[in-house]
């Protein structure tokens, strides 16, 4: 099979504490050495990465690639093409899809999908719940079996508190993952909102910080009650942020991840009703992004997720509180990381592991490194090449991004998946 | 953006959608064009021509009497064409989307679009998206704004109480769920008022609400000293099942207006409603009824005002073009 050397790039691997200049070589898929040359390696493909980057390849922790009955807002194909452009190796998909991942026989269908779309690793979590309905057990260990690399009820209510016990009990009889996103139904009210003064001015519908951290601290008991590990996805506010200090701090086994647009955008960003900037959970107050990125820098929270959620233009158009919430945010993951590092909230090293070797950990893979064995995983971008986001640029069907128009800086130029290149720009 | 939107390039009224955004001297020039209006529905020939030959579609995508009608009869005193559309029990009850029905609508030539929706920002929205030529003027979108029915308030103050920067004024009730009571705050503010209180229990007001530019207080007796003008907003039915209220009679002991109650204000005060009333529920019918009420005048005015607002945008779309 092909070998592949990398060269002159600046090599940055958290996990294996290197950041020098040198070459990467890779053979049959996987890492075979950084920097020093393994005897008699010829190389098929030369990469020049000179005054490049070269990474692990990005592991995103929550992504929605439609398809299935949702096709007019995205397929696999369409959104593999814009996670490869984007420098991501491996993507994990919430289980609200149509159907909703809840029977091994959709978790074939998405790994058939996948492999159509060239993009073999898509893991698919397992709905918590049956048609996710927060009442009765998925077959969780079948899921398992079929691949599901964790479970999660998505963005979907579990009805009680004894039910999420038992789902994670069942879990972690089975030592599967739970992913969770904190969010009590009753107290978000419908809200499309962050509850603050923006909310009150324009009259929308909102859900106060208490909805994110009431459920939160629900679940933190419920780990240490039933032994589950737990993943936090999407966390908007400082007290969650505190919570899960405090919770890592008396040993609870938990990690946590915040969606890469909270790093950036608050309230007060929202253009009046601009559909664009509807996402749950809604954009908080610029303390709350502050101290997110504090989170990061500490290593409270680990990993950065895109939370990409790809729509019709369709979904956008309408009067603010019924247009459909999300970003499409695959490609504008890396650009938005880089700039954490022109503003100093976090070092070069700790965006790149955030993307990479954390939530690998998180999912317990042996990926998100450069280590020779692993497959080869590679991101090599440029961090000063600045792009506009246009339609001549973008690959996603869906265009919801409030980004549109801007120029960023950070480009991605080589993916490398498995050793295969899946993306060269 | 939301300024800019309601304004043409020369700075003049193209849309009506907020309060929010537009200066002090343009209130008061749709207060004085409210004035040239107003002594016209006396008059034997109630019409003027400055929109004939124009096409007003009063879009109601929730039921209304009042405001409707007022705005029907204002656009009529005008000369234009005015159809009533009830979209409450028409298109969208057939799955059509609110971007449909308005380019179908936008299809028939029409000049402007008088826009009651039960959302947030639907006007905004369809200002955004329609043809550059036609006009929109909210006439209420879910809890965000109801820009001529504070206009018509500051009409009736202005003609009774000229001073603003002399007034304090207070606003009593769901100020959590109102559109009312958003608009009222920001004219009172913007035309100077010396003090706008809103007097509510907790749950019926927004989060952070001091930051729109008020004072709270949580209790009628105290929130009324010294108040000029008592503005009441309706109570819906609904508040007691969603647990934000306990009932009907306790809400009328705390927050219901009574003659005893409205001594504590200025002995000069006007009482205000946006209407419809819940006669003991939120007003008592003697202060409804009573010499200090104001309430069927600012029905009355609210045609002149919409006559002004109608004009002004319809007006300065023609000299943009």
């Amino acid at each position: 099979m092909k070998r592949i050397r990398i060269d002159l790039g600046r090599i940055i691997d958290p996990a294996n504490n290197i950041d020098r200049i040198g070459s990467v070589y890779i053979a049959d898929g996987k890492i075979v050495s950084v920097t020093d040359e393994p005897v008699g390696f010829k190389p098929d493909t030369v990469i020049d990465a000179e005054n490049q980057i070269v990474c692990p390849g990005f592991i995103d922790l929550s992504t929605r690639l439609r398809d299935m009955g949702h096709s007019r807002k995205a397929t696999f194909k369409s959104e593999v093409l814009a996670a490869a452009a984007a420098g991501i190796t491996t993507l994990c998909l919430q289980p609200d899809t149509v159907p909703v991942i809840d029977t091994p026989a959709v978790v074939e269908l998405i790994k058939e999908l996948a492999e159509k779309a060239d993009y073999p690793q898509i893991y698919a979590v397992g709905g918590l719940t049956q048609k996710l309905d927060g009442a009765e057990l998925s077959s969780m260990l079948s899921l398992k079996q079929a691949g599901c690399i964790a479970v999660g009820n998505a963005n979907q209510p579990v009805k009680n508190l004894l039910i999420l016990r038992r789902a994670m009990e069942y879990a972690a009889s089975h030592d599967l993952l739970l992913m969770f996103r904190p969010n009590d139904f009753w107290l978000s009210n419908n809200g499309c909102a962050h509850e603050g003064a923006v909310a009150t001015r324009y009259g929308l519908p909102s859900t106060p910080e208490a909805a994110e951290t009431i459920a939160l601290a629900q679940c933190l008991e419920l780990a240490e009650l039933t032994g589950c590990r737990v993943h936090f996805g999407q966390l908007s506010c400082k007290r969650s942020v505190i919570k899960i200090h405090q919770a890592k701090k008396y040993g609870l086994k938990v990690s946590a991840d915040v969606a890469i647009h909270q790093l950036h955008l608050t309230e007060n960003d929202m253009t009046p009703f601009d559909s664009a900037y509807h996402v749950l959970p809604p954009l908080r107050t610029e303390a709350d992004k502050q101290y997110l990125r504090k989170g990061l820098a500490g290593s409270t929270l680990n990993s950065i997720c895109s939370d990409h959620q790809p729509h019709d233009l369709d979904a956008k158009l309408g009067a603010f509180p019924e247009t459909e919430p999300g970003m499409s945010s695959l490609e504008t993951l890396l650009p938005l990381m880089l700039k954490l590092v022109t503003q100093h909230a976090i070092t070069l090293e700790q965006g790149i592991a955030c993307l990479s070797a954390n939530p690998a950990r998180v999912l317990r893979l042996n990926s998100g490194a450069l280590t020779p064995g692993f497959s080869a995983d590679v991101c090599i971008f440029d961090p000063e090449r600045e792009w506009q986001v246009n339609s001549a640029n973008w690959k996603s069907q869906g265009v919801n991004t409030p980004f549109w128009g801007q120029t960023l800086k950070g480009r991605v130029t080589h993916t490398l998946q498995a050793g295969k290149i899946i993306h060269r720009l | 953006m939301t300024d800019n939107l309601q304004l043409n390039a020369e700075g003049k009224l193209k849309h009506f959608l907020t309060i929010e955004g537009l200066s002090k001297s343009l209130l008061t020039e749709i207060l004085d064009t409210a004035e040239s209006f107003a002594g016209m529905s006396e008059h034997q020939v109630k019409k003027v021509p400055l929109l004939r030959g124009k096409t007003i579609v009063n879009l109601f995508f929730e039921n209304s009497t009042r405001t409707r009608t007022t705005f029907e009869l204002a656009a009529t005193r005008l000369s234009a064409d005015v159809i009533n559309m009830n979209i409450a029990t028409s298109a969208t009850s057939k799955g059509e989307s609110l971007l449909d029905t308005i380019r179908n609508l936008e299809a028939m030539f029409v000049d402007m679009f008088v826009v009651r929706h039960a959302l947030s920002g639907a006007a905004h929205f369809i200002a955004q998206q329609t043809a550059p030529h036609i006009s929109v003027i909210n006439a209420g979108d879910g809890q965000h704004a109801h820009p001529t029915q504070a206009m018509l308030d500051m009409f009736t103050i202005r003609q009774i109480k000229p001073d603003f920067s002399s007034l304090r004024v207070a606003i009593i009730g769901d100020i959590l769920h109102s559109r009312v009571a958003r608009s009222e705050i920001q004219a009172l503010n913007t035309l100077g008022a010396a003090e706008v209180r809103v007097i509510a229990p907790k749950t019926l007001l927004p989060a952070h609400v001091e930051s729109l530019g008020v004072t709270v207080s949580h209790n009628l007796t105290e929130g009324l000293k010294d108040i000029d003008v008592v503005m009441m907003l309706r109570l819906q039915k609904e508040r007691m099942s969603s647990a934000l209220l306990p009932s009907e009679s306790e809400y009328f002991k705390c927050f219901g207006l009574t003659e005893e109650k409205l001594k504590i204000a200025k002995p000069d005060a006007i009482v205000m409603h946006p209407g419809p009333i819940n006669r003991g529920v939120e007003i008592d019918s003697k202060v409804a009824d009573g010499p200090q009420s104001v309430i069927l005048k600012q029905v009355s005015n609210g045609i002149a005002v919409r006559m002004a607002v109608m004009a002004m945008a319809m007006q300065k779309q023609g000299a943009a073009q």
